[in-house]
C-alpha cells in the first residue's frame, strides 16, 4: 500500500512540478514543448487508470502524511468513485488541454507563463477532489480560485478581461469563505473532519438544529462556484480567457467543483425536504436561464458558456432530486458533459483561430477548408443534442427516466428539462454544425485546417463520446456505477445501453428532438425573440457592477468618518485611551496607592535629578515654539537616563540617552516637515480639554507606579538571571543576556518589527509630495546608473 | 547648524563614533552595551554625516539603501537561529565555539551573530528615517 500511498502523492505533485518547468521548457522548445509538459498530466492520468480496477470494486483508497498533527492537518486523500472519475477527467481532459494550448498560443510572449497557470490550476483541482482533510480541501477549492483569476485575467492588458478575472474571483472566492464557515459547522457538529469519515454521521448532522444553516453555507458555496442562479453571470464573463483555458473550465473543473461537492455531501447532507427542494428550485432555474441566454448569443464560445450553466443546473436538479436514477443520471450526465464540452470548447477555438472570428451569424460554409474540424464537432454536437450512439443520449435517457413521473411536480420538471434540452440540441447544432454548412462566406483570416495539436485534443473527446456508449458495459462497470454508488452513499448498478427501450423517457426523447429541430429551423428568429424580450437587462451582472461600486463608496464613508486626516484628534484618540487604561483598573479594582510617604532619606543627588525634570517640564510649558518644546521635552529624558544610571542600570541609561537624542533629532526634523504653524494655535475650550487629558495621562503613570512600588520586591527572576546568565549563556551582563539569549525569540520579532516599520514610515514620508522625484533621487539604483 | 568648524570636525566625530558602536555591540555580552545601542549609535553617526554634508554623501558612503542593511540584519538574525536545525536544538539555542586565533582564545557564538544582526535592523531602520526626513533639506 506504501507505494499506491507514495505514487499518488507524486500524481498529485506532478501538475506542479509541470507549473515549475514550464516556462523553461517553452523557452527551450517553443510551442512544441507542449508534447513534453503533456506527460506530467498523462503520468497522473495513467496512475488514476490504474487505480480504477480496485475502486470499481467497491474500494476506498485512502492515504496521505501528518502536516500540522498538532492541529490535526492531515495532507490526506480518499480515492472513491466520485473523486476518481473527476481526477480522471482534470487529469485526462488536461493532457488534452495542455497540447491544445501548446498549438492554440503559439508564439504568444507568455506562453510559458500560461502553462505555469494552467498547470497550478490543475494541480488545485486535484486536490479539491481527492482531498480528505476538510481544511486541505478548502485551501484547493480557494486555490482554483485564485488561479481561475490568473488565468481568466491572463489578457491582462485588456479591461473586459481584468473585471472578469476580478468578478470570478469575488464571486468564488466570496462563496468559499461561505463554505468554510460551513465546513467549521460541519465539523464542530460531527467532530470529524475528514470527508471519509462523515458518512456514518448523516443522521447526526441531519438532526441538527444547525442543519439549515450549515445547508445554506454549504450551497453559497457550491452555487457560486457552479455559477447556480443568481450567481451564473461570472462564468459567461470568464470567456475573457483563452479558449483552452474556457475549455477546461467548462469541461472538467472548476465549475463542476460545486457540483462535486454536492455530489460528495449527498449522503450526509441529503435526502432531506430542504436539501430536496432547494437544489431542483435553483438547479431548475439555472437550466432554464441558462439555456435561454445561451440562444441569445451570437459568439461560438458565449453560446457554450451558457449551455454549461444550463447543464451545471441539470447536474444540481438531479443531484437534489432525490431519487436513484437521477443520481444515475447525473453521474452519466457529468461525464458526457466533460466529454462533449471540451471538444466543442475547443472546436469553437479552432474556428477562432483558423477564420479570426466567433461571430455565428459571420461563418458558413467551412466544412470544405476543415473536414477534419468539420467531423469532430459534428461527433460532439451529436453527444450534445443526445442522439444514439453517443454517450450523451445515455445521459439523456437516464435523465428522462429518473424525472418523469405523474404527480405535478414531476411533470413540470420533465416540462423544464425537455424545454431547456430541445435549446441545447440547438444550440448543439448551432455550434457544430451551422458554422460548416451552406456556403462559404468572407472571414478575417483564410479557413484551413488546424495543425494537429489544436484537433488532437478535441478528436480524442468526441471520439471517446461512442466508445462509451458503444461498451456501456465497461464503462458502466469501471466508472458510472461507482461514481454513482459513491454519491448515493450504498452500491448502485448502472445498466443503461444503446439498445432501445420503448417506454417514456424515449418518447420524451424524440419530443425533444422535435423542438430542438424546430428551433434550429428558426435560429436567428428565436435569437430576435429572446434579445426582444430581454431588451438591454443585464440582471446580476449588472448588479455585480453596483455592489462593488457600492463596496468602495461604503468604505470612503467608513473612512471619512474614522480617518478624518486630523493628526491632533488621533492623538487626542490615543491618549484619552492611555487615559483610561491607566486610571479606569486603579479606581474600579481598588488599586489605588495607600499613602503618599515623602521619602525621608532623600539624597542631594536624586534631588538634583528631580529638579532638572521639574526644571524641563517648566520650560516645555512655557515654550514658545514648538522646536524649543521638543528640545524642553528631551530633559525629561535625560533626568529618566540619569535615574538609571544612579540606580544600576548602565545599560538602560545608555539606551535612554541615546532614544532620547534620536527622538528630539526626529522629531524636529518631522515638526520641520510638517509645515505646522511656528506656535500654538489652540483656544480656549481645546486648551481646557488638553490640560486635563494631559493632566489624567501623568496622574494615572504617576499612580500606578506608586502602586507598584508599594509591593515588596519579587527578586526570583533578577536572582534566576544573575545567577544562571553566566552559567548558560556565558554572558555577565545580565540585560543583554536577556535580550539576546533568554528571550531571544522575542527580540527577533521586536527587531522584525523595527524593520517593517523602518519600511513604512519611509513609505509615508515618500507618499507625501512629488513622488516621483523622491523616489528617483531615493534608489540607490538610480545613482549606479 | 552647518557650519565650517561642524563640517570639519563631522567626519572624525562619525568615524568614532562607528568605531565606538562596534565597541560597544562586542562588547555587550559582558559589560553595558549590545546590538540594539550600537545600533543606535551608528545611526546617529549616519545622522550627523548627513546633517553636515548632505544625505546624498551618506547614501554614497554606506552604498546600500539603509532598508537593505535593516533586511539583512534581519536575515542574520533568523539565521543565528537557525542555526540551531544543524545540530538538532530548538531554535535560538546559544552555541558557542573558542577558536584559537593569533594565540588568542576567541568566543565566537550564535548569539553573537544575532546580536549582530539586531545592530543593522536597528542601524538600517533608523537611518532611513532618518536620511528620509534630513533629504527635505537637500531638495
Amino acid at each position: 500500500m506504501a507505494d499506491v500511498t507514495a505514487l499518488t502523492f507524486l500524481a498529485l505533485c506532478l501538475p506542479l512540478i509541470g507549473a515549475l518547468v514550464a516556462p523553461f521548457i517553452i523557452r527551450a522548445f517553443g510551442a512544441g514543448g507542449a508534447w513534453l509538459l503533456a506527460v506530467a498530466p498523462l503520468l497522473a492520468f495513467l496512475h488514476f487508470l490504474h487505480l480504477v480496477p480496485q475502486i470499481a470494486q467497491g474500494e476506498i483508497i485512502t492515504g496521505g502524511y501528518d502536516w500540522v498533527p498538532g492541529l490535526g492537518l492531515r495532507f490526506s486523500w480518499f480515492l472513491d468513485g466520485l473523486s476518481l472519475t473527476f481526477a480522471l477527467l482534470i487529469t485526462g481532459i488536461g493532457t488534452l488541454i495542455v497540447l491544445y494550448a501548446g498549438g492554440y498560443l503559439k508564439g504568444h510572449p507568455d506562453h510559458g507563463r500560461f502553462f505555469s497557470f494552467i498547470f497550478l490550476f490543475m494541480g488545485a483541482m486535484l486536490g479539491v477532489v481527492v482531498s480528505d482533510s476538510f481544511l486541505m480541501f478548502f485551501i484547493f477549492w480557494e486555490l482554483t480560485s485564485i488561479t481561475s483569476f490568473l488565468l481568466i485575467g491572463f489578457d491582462h492588458e485588456r479591461e473586459a478581461a481584468r473585471r472578469a478575472a476580478l468578478q470570478a474571483l469575488v464571486v468564488t472566492g466570496g462563496g468559499g469563505l461561505l463554505l468554510l464557515a460551513g465546513l467549521l459547522l460541519l465539523w464542530g457538529q460531527t467532530g470529524v473532519a475528514q470527508l471519509s469519515e462523515l458518512m456514518p454521521f448523516g443522521d447526526v448532522v441531519r438532526g441538527s438544529p444547525l442543519y439549515f444553516a450549515t445547508l445554506l453555507l454549504v450551497l453559497a458555496g457550491a452555487f457560486t462556484k457552479s455559477a447556480q442562479f443568481p450567481f451564473h453571470f461570472w462564468l459567461p464573463n470568464a470567456m475573457e480567457a483563452p479558449t483552452p483555458v474556457s475549455a477546461y473550465l467548462h469541461s472538467a473543473t472548476m465549475v463542476k467543483a460545486g457540483v462535486y461537492l454536492l455530489m460528495r455531501l449527498n449522503p450526509v447532507m441529503g435526502a432531506t425536504p430542504a436539501w430536496e427542494t432547494l437544489l431542483p428550485v435553483f438547479g431548475g432555474l439555472t437550466l432554464v436561464t441558462g439555456s435561454v441566454l445561451a440562444i441569445r448569443q451570437t459568439d461560438l464560445k458565449l453560446k457554450l458558456a451558457y449551455t454549461t450553466v444550463s447543464s451545471l443546473g441539470l447536474l444540481v436538479l438531479l443531484t437534489g432530486f432525490g431519487s436513484d436514477y437521477a443520481i444515475e443520471a447525473a453521474a452519466l450526465y457529468l461525464v458526457a458533459h466533460s466529454l462533449f464540452k471540451g471538444a466543442l470548447f475547443m472546436i469553437a477555438g479552432i474556428i477562432d483561430h483558423e477564420t479570426g472570428t466567433r461571430n455565428i451569424t459571420r461563418l458558413r460554409g467551412l466544412r470544405k477548408a476543415m473536414p477534419l474540424t468539420f467531423t469532430i464537432a459534428m461527433a460532439a454536437a451529436l453527444s450534445m443534442a443526445g442522439l444514439p450512439p453517443f454517450f450523451g443520449f445515455l445521459a439523456k435517457e437516464e435523465i428522462y427516466t429518473a424525472i418523469a413521473g405523474s404527480d405535478l411536480y414531476p411533470i413540470l420538471v420533465t416540462a423544464i428539462a425537455v424545454f431547456a434540452n430541445a435549446l441545447m440540441f440547438a444550440i448543439a447544432f448551432a455550434v457544430g454544425l451551422r458554422p460548416f454548412v451552406g456556403r462559404l462566406v468572407e472571414t478575417p483570416k483564410h479557413p484551413h485546417e488546424a495543425p494537429v495539436l489544436l484537433w488532437l485534443g478535441p478528436a480524442v473527446l468526441a471520439l471517446a463520446g461512442p466508445l462509451a456508449a458503444l461498451f456501456s458495459g465497461v464503462t458502466h462497470s469501471a466508472i458510472s456505477s461507482p461514481m454513482a454508488s459513491a454519491i448515493a452513499g450504498a452500491p448502485k448498478e448502472l445498466s443503461i445501453s444503446l439498445t432501445p427501450h420503448i417506454g417514456l423517457p424515449l418518447a420524451l426523447s424524440l419530443l425533444t428532438i422535435l423542438l430542438g429541430i424546430a428551433v434550429y429551423w428558426q435560429l436567428d428568429r428565436s435569437r430576435t425573440f429572446v434579445a426582444y424580450v430581454l431588451h438591454s437587462a443585464r440582471g446580476p451582472d449588472r448588479g455585480f457592477d453596483h455592489f462593488i461600486a457600492g463596496l468602495v463608496r461604503f468604505a470612503h464613508g467608513v473612512i471619512g468618518v474614522v480617518q478624518p486626516r486630523r493628526l491632533d484628534l488621533y492623538v487626542a484618540c490615543t491618549f484619552v485611551c492611555v487615559a483610561a487604561i491607566l486610571l479606569v483598573p486603579l479606581v474600579t479594582h481598588d488599586g489605588l496607592p495607600l499613602g503618599l510617604v515623602w521619602p525621608t532619606d532623600l539624597r542631594l543627588r536624586e534631588a538634583g535629578i528631580m529638579l532638572i525634570a521639574m526644571l524641563g517640564l517648566i520650560a516645555v510649558l512655557i515654550a514658545r515654539d514648538r522646536l524649543t518644546a521638543i528640545v524642553s521635552l528631551g530633559i525629561q529624558g535625560f533626568a529618566v537616563a540619569l535615574i538609571f544610571l544612579l540606580f544600576g542600570a548602565p545599560d538602560l541609561a545608555f539606551t535612554q540617552f541615546m532614544v532620547e537624542t534620536l527622538a528630539v533629532v526626529i522629531l524636529a526634523l518631522v515638526m520641520t516637515r510638517l509645515r505646522l504653524s511656528p506656535t500654538d494655535s489652540r483656544h480656549g475650550a481645546r486648551r481646557l480639554f488638553d490640560i486635563a487629558l494631559s493632566l489624567a495621562c501623568g496622574l494615572g503613570f504617576a499612580l500606578l507606579l506608586m502602586r507598584a512600588t508599594e509591593a515588596p520586591f519579587n527578586s526570583a527572576l533578577s536572582d534566576f538571571f544573575n545567577a544562571h546568565s553566566k552559567l548558560i549563556a556565558h554572558g555577565a551582563n545580565v540585560v543583554n543576556v536577556i535580550i539576546v539569549d533568554f528571550r531571544g525569540t522575542d527580540t527577533l520579532g521586536e527587531i522584525a518589527v523595527v524593520a517593517v516599520t523602518g519600511l513604512a514610515i519611509l513609505a509615508l514620508i515618500r507618499i507625501r509630495g512629488n513622488t516621483e522625484r523622491r523616489l528617483a533621487t531615493n534608489d540607490p539604483d538610480a545613482e549606479e546608473a | 547648524m552647518n557650519t565650517l568648524i561642524f563640517r570639519t570636525v563631522a567626519p572624525f566625530i562619525t568615524a568614532l563614533m562607528l568605531l565606538f558602536s562596534l565597541f560597544i555591540l562586542l562588547r555587550g555580552h559582558n559589560e553595558p552595551g549590545g546590538g540594539f545601542i550600537g545600533g543606535l549609535i551608528a545611526a546617529s553617526a549616519l545622522a550627523i554625516y548627513g546633517i553636515a554634508f548632505g544625505v546624498e554623501a551618506v547614501r554614497r558612503a554606506i552604498r546600500f539603501h539603509p532598508l537593505a542593511i535593516a533586511g539583512f540584519g534581519l536575515l542574520l538574525s533568523c539565521l543565528a537561529g537557525l542555526i540551531s536545525i544543524v545540530f538538532a536544538v530548538p531554535f535560538m539555542t546559544g552555541l558557542w565555539v573558542y577558536p584559537v586565533l593569533a594565540g588568542v582564545e576567541v568566543p565566537l557564538s550564535s548569539v553573537m551573530l544575532f546580536d549582530l544582526g539586531v545592530y543593522f535592523v536597528v542601524l538600517g531602520a533608523v537611518a532611513s528615517i532618518a536620511l528620509a526626513l534630513e533629504e527635505r533639506e537637500a531638495d
